[in-house]
């Protein structure tokens, strides 16, 4: 009750100044407003919890609100087409695109290239980032040998070891999943090792009471604890390959989103940029919301 | 019967930034019986929790020896000690379980599964260990919530998950550090009868850890009092309210009795006193 009078408080001060207003513009506003207004509040909502409540709305609406801005741009023609292309043109290109492809591969092939690229070095990273990162955590040798290497060159921009990367693996498919691989691993390592920091010593010990060999302990407590920590490595770790993926693309790619944006751009194309990093930015925004997902399902204690 | 000794065992931790190492417990020697319940009570830093970790496992002493088992090393000169210490404590084991003051229960389990997480890792199977978590979920009064999960229960709920998980696992001892500090006036009460009884039917070796008088005298058969700076234990009283509460059921009787008052007033000075000659507790 008190969210709608509040609504209609906001509401009614801008009418009362124009007096004539119609109501119909009255009815657009409220709903308007009602995107940035908190919604009821949920019993067993607990008070002063930092941002808690929906954003779903506001963010489609600033979603909507960058377009609206980008077709105004566009249309009213304050940037030449060469540097910013229109939304509608950027969907023809998709859609151009899609069907009859750019520089000799469709975009599904681009896609699939560059989605195979980074899923097998995020799978290859996986598989071996979080067995080292929790053993550097649990091991004090593992965590001597292997410290000094991935802080050294986890700082370091891909772009400056793609050189040597490629001296060393040569122009194929390796060097690029390598490059993307290297850019993953290290915040995933990082990740599940301090996920093991994370453990309370308190549930080692209780298990250790319960007559737990060290093995289990690492098994059913600090592997286990790990996991929120893991999955936001596993996050994080994916966004790097995303990053990677321009740098990894840009020497002797045939196909690839990276490939595409780079190969456009040489020709001034631009409405294929714009259109490329809006699909990578799709493709990494679903993937992070099936982590997410996973993460509910995984770890649906996280916090508590 | 095994019994728990302590012998002249001091812990010092070493001091933060070079400076002067800390005696958190000096030259303690003392046993615990079958069938006790030891209640250790004190000021703040006069080495309860210590004393509880020594027995867990949990850290090695400096000096001295911990021992569980037959063997007698009561009343023997230092050298002799070391003859015989198949006995040993050198680390954490099931013959001795913890129940922690905050809980340290597993969140990614429910009520069940925590209250047999002990019996798991020692590979007993599923249909014993549902049957003995389910007797002493039952006992703790949490027969409805098998497949709650841990962290959506309150805090007395937890606790007596605790309770239950360290009583299934069917250890020789429990050791309780300040199990009931965190609960409610009434919660507490009904876990302290709850933990009597447990301890009558069961029989087991009980050391319990509290900053409350009242509490130590209602459940102590025997009670240490521990004075810091160095840590030591000053004080050591066999006490029996807790039998007249188990022949009598009434807790409040008990604690009205003249003999338990004049009992809390003896203790609250002997711990008053102290405070005044370690020139008061921070």
């Amino acid at each position: 009750m008190k969210n709608q009078e509040s609504i209609h408080a906001l509401d009614l001060a801008p009418v009362s100044k124009a007096e004539s207003a119609p109501k119909t513009k009255s009815n657009l506003m409220q709903t308007f407003l009602s995107i940035f207004a908190a919604g009821p509040v949920k019993p067993g909502e607990s008070y002063g919890a930092p941002g808690q409540g929906k954003s779903l709305a506001i963010s489609l609406f600033t979603t909507a609100f960058l377009i609206l801005i980008w077709h105004i741009a566009t249309y009213l023609q304050w940037v030449k087409p060469l540097f910013l292309p229109s939304p509608v043109a950027v969907v023809q290109r998709f859609w151009e695109v899609a069907t009859e492809g750019f520089a000799n591969a469709t975009l599904l092939e681009h896609t699939g290239w560059s989605m195979m690229r980074v899923f097998s070095a995020f799978f290859l990273a996986f598989l071996t980032a979080v067995p080292i990162g929790i053993l550097m955590g649990v091991n004090r040798i593992v965590r001597g040998l292997f410290d000094p290497i991935i802080e050294f060159y986890r700082p370091l921009p891909p772009l400056a070891y793609l050189p040597l990367v490629i001296i060393w693996l040569g122009i194929g498919e390796v060097s690029k999943v390598v490059l993307i691989y290297l850019a993953i691993f290290a915040p995933m390592a990082l990740s599940a090792r301090a996920g093991v920091k994370s453990v309370a010593i308190e549930q080692i010990h209780a298990a250790y009471s319960m007559g737990a060999t060290r093995w289990q302990v690492i098994r059913h407590i600090i592997l286990i604890n790990a996991l929120p920590e893991i999955l936001t490595g596993m996050r994080i770790g994916i966004g790097f390959g995303w990053t990677t993926l321009v740098a990894a693309e840009m020497v002797a790619a045939q196909a690839g989103l990276g490939f595409m944006v780079l190969n456009a751009a040489e020709f001034l194309v631009t409405d294929v940029v714009i259109m490329g990093i809006i699909v990578i930015g799709i493709i990494a925004y679903l993937f992070d919301l099936f982590m997410r997902y996973l993460e509910r399902k995984l770890v649906p204690w996280k916090g508590k | 019967m095994s019994r728990l000794q302590i012998h002249d065992v001091s812990v010092q931790f070493p001091g933060m930034n070079g400076g002067e190492s800390v005696t958190a417990l000096s030259e303690i020697n003392f046993q615990i019986e079958p069938g006790e319940f030891v209640v250790a009570l004190g000021a703040s830093g006069c080495g309860k929790t210590t004393l509880l970790n020594l027995m867990a496992g949990f850290i090695q002493p400096s000096n001295g020896y911990l021992t569980l088992g037959d063997s007698d090393i009561s009343g023997l000169p230092r050298v002799a000690c070391g003859l015989d210490l198949q006995d040993q404590i050198t680390g954490p084991g099931k013959d001795r379980g913890v129940v922690f003051q905050k809980h340290a229960l597993l969140p990614w389990l429910n009520v069940l599964e925590n209250a047999a997480f002990g019996l798991k890792l020692q590979g007993v199977g599923k249909k014993e260990r549902i049957e003995r978590a389910s007797y002493f979920l039952k006992l703790v009064g949490l027969e409805d919530f098998h497949k709650h999960p841990v962290y959506q229960l309150s805090g007395g709920m937890q606790q007596r998950v605790g309770i239950a998980r360290g009583l299934t696992n069917d250890p020789q001892m429990l050791l309780l550090d300040e199990p009931l500090g965190a609960l409610d006036a009434l919660t507490r009460e009904v876990l302290q009868e709850l933990l009597l009884d447990v301890w009558r039917k069961t029989q087991k070796m009980m050391f319990f850890i509290t900053h409350s008088v009242e509490e130590a005298l209602f459940m102590a058969s025997r009670l240490i009092i521990m004075s810091p700076r160095p840590g030591r234990i000053t004080h050591d009283f066999s006490l029996d309210f807790n039998k007249i509460f188990l022949e009598t059921r009434d807790a409040r009787q008990v604690k009205s009795m003249p003999e338990f008052i004049a009992m809390r007033e003896k203790v609250l000075g002997i711990i008053h006193g102290d405070e005044v000659l370690n020139g008061g507790a921070h």
